[in-house]
């Protein structure tokens, strides 16, 4: 029993476990890019840039006051957060009602400038984020050997989607976004003040993937360019998924993360494009994906 | 009777309009060809080239985008597909002619097109754009990775030999005339095909899919002809650009070049023919401007920043807002 398929156990579970863990940021992204275009209807592709200021975010906040890592798992989502909010307020509310195109380049070109304007300041070679203490180590748990810390990330990214899906389903602001993505003008009608309740939704999509990269910020290399290729990624798992459904969004981030671990343990070399494979799997078979709705 | 008469008078007075406006247009373009036909003699033949390809590249996006309403977000694919096949082919084969390398090179990227449609259309909107980023992202793992691209570093030193076996492409007068008849035809190609029967389908599945369904078209059919024909002068222009530079680079199948040619397509103005000539002009031109000045560092958020401003304030493209306001106040 200590090996399968001629692979040892004790290999075959890590890297499920990273690929987990993997799973666990692609379902926190893709969450936050369906919370956004279930009301505004838009594609965020300032999601990564997002992502990345969040973990930046966590980094420069560490180095300027010390702020701890408790502190900046809160205070981190909720700067990126406002600044989504304002995003919203000056740019894309402008443009909304207009060909999706269009939103979906402007946040193209958000995306260029933050990208660009922060690997001028601090380069792409990565910053420096020590782990908190109690994190450190790990525990044997007789088959393999757990980090706490990814242990930790796992939990944290779950609950988060728990919560974020209680919120959507079972609250009385829940109803009133779920309302929205269905009839905007009619629930204005009703007199709910639409433009605010899409402002906080763009805002909590934001800080939904800045969540995900203060989680990051100790485990991967924090750089200014590190949210352009999960990003694309994300995108795989989100046309894998649907943006249908929030459950569905969790689910297919978790398994395209396991589908990416197997592919390191079997066949390295395959791991960066099996996401992208599945993707055209799914599109050839059925087209609307694993739980959309639309055509 | 006095009615029909006035009838028959405007109908008269469009047709006139029509045509002195399509003879502006001649004039424009003989203006505009006779300017390049002389352009190396004032001007470095290399970057002239450098523009040319990349508007040709911008023109073949353009067919989807400006007169489709498709929006690729992997053109990139394309650009890289034509370019390493060419690359490769001339490198390894002294025998082939230019022609040849870049003939096979375009053939490549088509086949790509093929395979990127068939997928890619059974989608919409956002969809779209979202899975040619993916496929376009897998076809770059492809290039990191296969044996022959020479990974990271790209090609290099890609012979530009001898057109039909006779012409040296080595001399860049030489080049600058066959990359110049090479635009041309790309021009023309799409100029004919917006023009056609076949191109006003195109529009109406752009103004309105579920109408030109409801018509009877085929239009999973037509959408996936254009997106086709789009890969292939796509990859024609990164044939091309490969014999011009004698390199094939990695930086062709970037994401990043994806996001450059929507840029110099918008730019321009989307849904005109001259649109990203212009708009691949100045991107080129602006680039070369800020890679020798202080600001070298500083281009992406640059761009990105014109990308902002373009989306927000003038929407049309530099063309498109000029014919815009010939419209309003010459009529």
């Amino acid at each position: 029993m200590t090996e399968i398929l001629g692979v040892p156990v004790a290999v075959l579970s890590g890297q499920l476990m990273l690929g987990v863990i993997n799973g666990a940021f692609y379902a926190l992204l893709s969450l936050g890019l369906a919370v956004i275009f279930g009301l505004l209807k838009i594609i965020n592709f300032a999601h990564g840039a997002m992502y990345m200021l969040g973990a930046m975010c966590t980094v420069l906040i560490f180095d300027a006051f010390g702020v701890n890592y408790w502190v900046a798992l809160f205070v981190a989502p909720v700067i990126v957060g406002c600044f989504g909010i304002l995003l919203e307020y000056f740019l894309l509310r402008r443009i909304a009602g207009q060909d999706h195109i269009y939103s979906l380049l402007l946040t193209f070109g958000i995306a260029l400038i933050l990208q660009g304007v922060l690997t001028n300041i601090y380069g792409v070679s990565g910053l420096r984020y020590s782990m908190p203490e109690m994190f450190r180590g790990g525990m044997n748990l007789g088959f393999m050997f757990l980090p706490y810390y990814r242990a930790w990330v796992i939990v944290a990214a779950l609950l988060v989607c728990f919560a974020t899906w209680f919120m959507i389903e079972k609250t009385r602001l829940g109803s009133y976004l779920r309302a929205g993505t269905e009839d905007s003008q009619l629930m204005q009608g009703f007199g709910i003040n639409v433009p605010l309740l899409i402002s906080l939704t763009y805002g909590f999509g934001v800080m939904l993937a800045a969540f995900a990269g203060a989680l990051a910020a100790p485990i991967y290399s924090v750089s200014p360019v590190m949210g352009s290729n999960i990003l694309i990624v994300v995108f795989a798992v989100v046309v894998i998924g649907g943006m249908g459904s929030i459950a569905g969004a969790v689910i297919t981030g978790l398994m395209m993360g396991v589908v990416e671990g197997f592919t390191k343990v079997f066949y390295p070399e395959g791991s960066a494009a099996v996401i992208f494979l599945v993707m055209v799997v799914v599109l050839l078979i059925r087209p609307s994906g694993l739980f959309g709705k639309e055509a | 009777m006095a009615n029909t008469t006035t009838q028959a008078d405007i109908q008269q007075s469009i047709v006139q309009q029509q045509k002195s406006e399509q003879r502006k247009k001649q004039i424009l373009n003989l203006v505009l060809l006779v300017l390049l036909l002389l352009a190396p003699a004032v001007m470095y033949p290399v970057f002239l080239m450098k523009i040319l390809c990349f508007a040709l590249f911008a023109v073949a996006f353009n067919l989807l985008l400006g007169y489709t309403g498709l929006l690729s977000f992997g053109h990139a694919a394309f650009l890289a597909a034509g370019s390493y096949t060419t690359g490769y082919l001339l490198s390894n084969f002294s025998g082939l002619t230019t022609e040849m390398g870049i003939i096979a090179g375009t053939a490549a990227a088509t086949v790509l097109g093929l395979g990127f449609g068939v997928v890619a259309i059974r989608r919409q909107g956002i969809y779209f754009a979202m899975i040619t980023l993916a496929l376009a992202q897998l076809v770059y793992f492809f290039f990191v990775q296969a044996p022959f691209t020479g990974g990271e570093d790209g090609m290099h030193g890609v012979p530009r030999g001898h057109l039909f076996g006779l012409v040296d492409l080595s001399n860049n007068y030489a080049m600058y005339y066959f990359v110049l008849a090479v635009f041309l035809g790309g021009y023309l190609v799409v100029q004919r095909i917006v023009g056609s029967p076949f191109g006003q389908v195109l529009k109406a599945i752009k103004q309105n899919e579920p109408r030109a369904v409801s018509l009877g078209y085929n239009v999973d059919r037509y959408k996936l002809l254009a997106f086709v024909i789009s890969a292939s002068l796509a990859g024609l222009a990164g044939s091309v650009k490969t014999v011009v530079f004698q390199l094939a680079s990695l930086n062709d199948a970037h994401w990043h070049m994806s996001g450059e040619v929507i840029l110099m397509t918008l730019l321009g103005g989307t849904g005109t023919l001259l649109g990203p000539v212009v708009g691949a002009t100045f991107v080129v031109n602006l680039e070369y401007q800020l890679a020798q000045g202080p600001l070298g560092d500083w281009v992406d958020p640059i761009l990105g920043g014109i990308f902002v401003l373009t989306v927000m304030a003038f929407r049309s493209g530099i063309v498109g807002e000029i014919q815009n306001f010939m419209r309003k106040n010459m009529s």
